[in-house]
């Protein structure tokens, strides 16, 4: 089946079966490895991706639900690693192996998207959906409040208001997501 | 045990600060194919040993030799070359080397012995480029070498005024003898610029751009995908199956049985499918027909462990690890006498990337992509299974998606070289979850009796442990042993450590702090019952037994010491105020060379919820923390670790087969349960040595320490799951 959608900013045609997540289109077809494959039951976030801006677990999205969609992986995150969230995790040194930071970092980028100063139960609530065997939970926790301090320093300095008032944070929730 | 410990602790505290401002930006390159390094390698290039390649344009290479499983060799090891070659950390690159036996030795990631096998040797392998360059300098400006000093790079004759980079005295110190490594003087501590620096990991770039790293990022042009059904029940064999069926579902390209042999560690049978897609391969897998020759361990439970262990425990043991002094007789007459069982469940490695491994075999040589915690061992299991030679066979180290000792065994890379060579493509082999948590080597279970006797001076004076573990008459299961010297023993006078074994079909192996990661949390637990019994402080009865060393002990108990004064000071334990669901428990493990105690804060509500606030650790791992940032990170993750192992985590074994397949039913620790963990690092006068795995254990029975202080429950079996903590 082709099916077309928007990949960091461009757009691309796929001919893969409309029932194959889209973490292997992702994978295997674009070769756009930054994005990993933990579990495949949405238990572990290392497969989280943004659509429509929403993060969301790729290995349980169809390929045939990201037609006409704007999907956002890390390589897309920015251009060139400034993204401040990118920019924290490089100056608190938080991975230890590394394999689940992707899906950590494009969690927290929904997460500062919505919530720009988010507390810890905020990141607690929005991250408790991205595992880490090797537990680097505190550099995390203190990467994302890094970041978003960063950002409101740069948000005072260009002059704008930054995002506007997030209201309250809400738990990652995964539309495509089954129990299981 | 020989020398003494000088320490001073207002000397050599040290306190780590969170890893911060002034970090250092490493560089990478060869992510994924080592490169040809030693291709670009000219006559003019200066390459003394194998870690060093420094180019007549001035890049300086340092070989990264060991593998990477998320413990910061790959950026500690270069660290210590480049400390002793004197350059500027911002200017060297990293580069994996991959397997080569040859110019390397101790490849290998395990037991927290890369700090302890490299200091010395590393070092002197860059004091040795160094000293090189110094030479050559001395000769071109044609001065006494003494009147040459070495900084960050460059090399200075200070009386003239004249210095050189080390890139333009490259082709010089290229046609000197090297010397031998170890007559070439080390820096004085005082003057290291990078040890003991907070150094970021040298792929952080790299992961937080999501490039390829891993081995399952590996593309190899023309490689189908492949997946690899094995029977549930471990070493069962494949008696017939629906292969023709197989073969005609979308993608699939082949389809094979693999008959595989009786070595839990080797090959194992199984049926292979290939696709142009790892998930149409993993899609087809779902419409396997196989019936199984499910062998003779499907009858196997935990169930059934649990009993065989209660029938073991009710008579005498089989055989004794140890006994000094007689514990029959100073049990009966001590004041105080306890008596508690004690058992622990199997567990899962579950590193985040599952196991996988390219294998592409072309004009009779196999090279592999392999994340491989030892691939000298893979290599020789391939080699062996596949009727190779090694010097057939090309190994690339791959960083690795965690490891915790699941990738000590190598069973997925035999599986990919097989099919590989079978396929006659390349072929990238990609285990499902389920894969990985269903055929792991598990932290053996084990089930403990313990009795013990305390003095009316308080002092524990009798030990007596009878251990149901795996194994065959007197030999042990991988990892299901105790060793003769495990504390307690020696520092009890009347002690008795005895074990009885029962067989289990059960694949076994080292999960992080193999034995520790289980023993000091029987050990650990059952001091603070007698302390108890006795009405001692925890602490104070463990600095007691501390000074009840005898001869025949397996750590230096004046370092321990040293740990436990040090965590219980930071930790507040002298003023803590303990109340009704709210308590503090302490808890110490030497493991892997490494001297580490540890303090929980826990609360436990009325209803039983649990939450774990603070955990404070003291370690003592000898004169220097290599990698401070690295240091702190690990040690924490260790720990977190240990309290989601606690926490929830049970493989439990029925009709022969593991039951939990994902993390749903294997939990591992999230966001919300992280405390804080507060790390303090005693540095001592020993040379230093690992972290990877010695913080782990103490978190165990201090947490359970803990939930007794704040709830009167005793903890006598994990996970905490399955307990009700509640209280009223």
């Amino acid at each position: 089946m082709s099916i077309t959608f928007r990949i960091n900013g461009n757009s691309v045609t796929v001919d893969v079966p409309p029932e194959m997540p889209l973490l292997w289109v992702l994978r295997d077809t674009l070769d756009l490895k930054g994005t990993k494959f933990g579990c495949g039951i949405a238990q572990c976030g290392a497969c989280t991706v943004h659509v429509d801006e929403q993060p969301t677990r790729s290995c349980q999205l169809p390929a045939s639900a990201a037609e006409g969609r704007d999907i956002l992986t890390i390589e897309g995150l920015s251009e060139d690693a400034t993204h401040p969230l990118q920019q924290a995790w490089l100056e608190l040194d938080v991975p230890q192996c590394g394999y689940c930071q992707a899906g950590q970092i494009m969690s927290a980028a929904g997460l500062l998207a919505r919530n720009p100063a988010p507390t810890d139960d905020d990141i607690d609530s929005a991250m408790d959906g991205n595992l880490c065997r090797c537990a680097t939970y505190l550099r995390i926790r203190e990467a994302i409040h890094r970041a978003a301090e960063v950002r409101a320093i740069d948000a005072v300095r260009d002059g704008d208001e930054g995002d506007p008032p997030a209201g309250e944070s809400e738990p990652l929730t995964d539309p495509l997501k089954e129990e299981v | 045990m020989g020398s003494s410990p000088r320490l001073d602790r207002r000397d050599f505290i040290k306190v780590t600060g969170a890893a911060g401002g002034g970090l250092l930006l490493g560089t990478y390159l060869n992510l994924l194919t080592p490169a040809p390094a030693r291709a670009a390698t000219r006559a003019t290039d200066f390459n003394p040993n194998a870690f060093i390649h420094i180019a007549t344009d001035g890049v300086i290479t340092i070989s990264a030799p060991n593998p990477e499983v998320g413990q910061g060799v790959k950026t500690m090891l270069p660290m210590l070359v480049a400390e002793e070659l004197d350059v500027d950390w911002q200017d060297v690159v990293v580069e994996q080397a991959g397997l080569d036996t040859d110019r390397f030795s101790g490849q290998f990631a395990g037991g927290s012995n890369a700090t302890p096998n490299t200091w010395l040797p590393l070092r002197r392998a860059g004091a040795v480029g160094r000293a090189l360059l110094r030479t050559a300098a001395s000769r071109t400006w044609e001065v006494p070498e003494g009147e040459c000093r070495t900084e960050t790079g460059r090399v200075h004759h200070p009386a003239s005024g004249r210095s050189l980079g080390y890139g333009e005295l490259a082709s010089t110190a290229a046609n000197l003898p090297v010397p031998d490594a170890e007559s070439v003087p080390l820096k004085d501590a005082s003057d290291f610029r990078i040890v003991g620096t907070p150094i970021p990991d040298v792929d952080n770039l790299a992961i937080v751009t999501g490039k390829p790293l891993y081995g399952i990022d590996v593309t190899v042009p023309g490689m189908l995908y492949a997946v690899f059904e094995k029977c549930p029940v471990f070493g069962g064999r494949v008696a017939s199956t629906n292969l023709d069926e197989i073969r005609r579902r979308p993608g699939v390209k082949q389809a094979f049985v693999v008959d595989g042999g009786d070595d839990l560690t080797g090959l194992l049978g199984g049926v292979a499918i290939l696709a142009e897609s790892w998930w149409e391969a993993d899609a087809a897998r779902k419409a396997l027909r196989i019936d199984w020759d499910e062998g003779s361990t499907v009858e196997e439970s935990s169930v059934g462990y649990s009993r065989r262990a209660e029938e073991l425990l009710a008579d005498p043991p089989a055989f004794a690890v140890r006994r000094d002094g007689d514990v029959d007789a100073a049990l009966p007459s001590a004041a105080h006498r306890v008596e508690a069982r004690y058992d622990y469940p199997f567990l899962a490695h579950a590193p985040l990337e599952p196991q996988n491994c390219t294998a592409h075999y072309h004009d009779g040589i196999m090279e592999m992509w392999a994340p491989s915690q030892t691939p000298e061992r893979g290599r020789s299991l391939v080699a062996s299974t596949l009727g190779m030679d090694a010097s057939e066979i090309t190994v690339h180290l791959t960083r690795m998606g965690g490891g915790f000792g699941r990738r000590l065994n190598n069973d997925y890379m035999v599986e990919a070289a097989w099919i590989a060579r079978e396929a006659g493509v390349p072929v990238k082999l990609v285990w499902s979850r389920e894969d990985d948590m269903r055929h792991d080597f598990y932290r053996p279970a084990g089930y403990h009796r313990l009795e013990g006797g305390v003095d009316a001076r308080g002092r524990i004076v009798a030990w007596k442990n009878h251990f149901a573990s795996f194994g065959e008459g007197e030999s042990f299961a991988p990892f299901a042993n105790v060793g003769s010297n495990e504390f307690p023993a020696g520092f009890v006078p009347s002690f008795a450590l005895e074990v009885s074994l029962m067989p289990s079909g059960v694949p076994m192996g080292a999960l992080r702090a193999p034995r520790s990661n289980a023993l000091a949390f029987v050990y650990q637990c059952f001091i603070d019952e007698l302390a108890e019994a006795a009405g001692k402080d925890p602490v104070e009865v463990r600095l007691d037994l501390l000074d009840a060393a005898g001869d025949e002990v397996g750590f230096d108990p004046a370092r321990m010491r040293g740990v436990v004064e040090l965590v219980a000071e930071r930790s507040g334990w002298w003023d803590r105020s303990p109340s009704r669901g709210s308590g503090m428990g302490v808890a110490f493990h030497f493991s892997h060379r490494g001297y580490v105690a540890e303090v929980v804060q826990a609360t436990v509500g009325r209803q039983g919820e649990l939450t774990v606030d603070k955990v404070w650790v003291a370690a003592d791992i000898g004169s220097e923390i290599i990698n401070p940032s690295n240091a702190e990170n690990n040690t924490q993750g260790a720990v977190l670790d240990g309290i989601g192992e606690a926490l929830g985590q049970e493989i439990t074994i029925a009709e022969g087969r593991a039951v939990e397949s994902n993390f749903h039913d294997f939990p591992l620790l999230r966001h919300r349960q992280a405390p804080d963990v507060e790390v303090h690092f005693l540095t001592t006068d020993f040379p230093p040595t690992g972290l990877g795995e010695p913080p782990l254990p103490p978190v165990i029975p201090a947490l359970c320490n803990a939930i007794h202080a704040a709830t009167g429950r005793r903890i006598r079996s994990l996970p905490l799951a399955k307990h009700d903590l509640s209280w009223a």
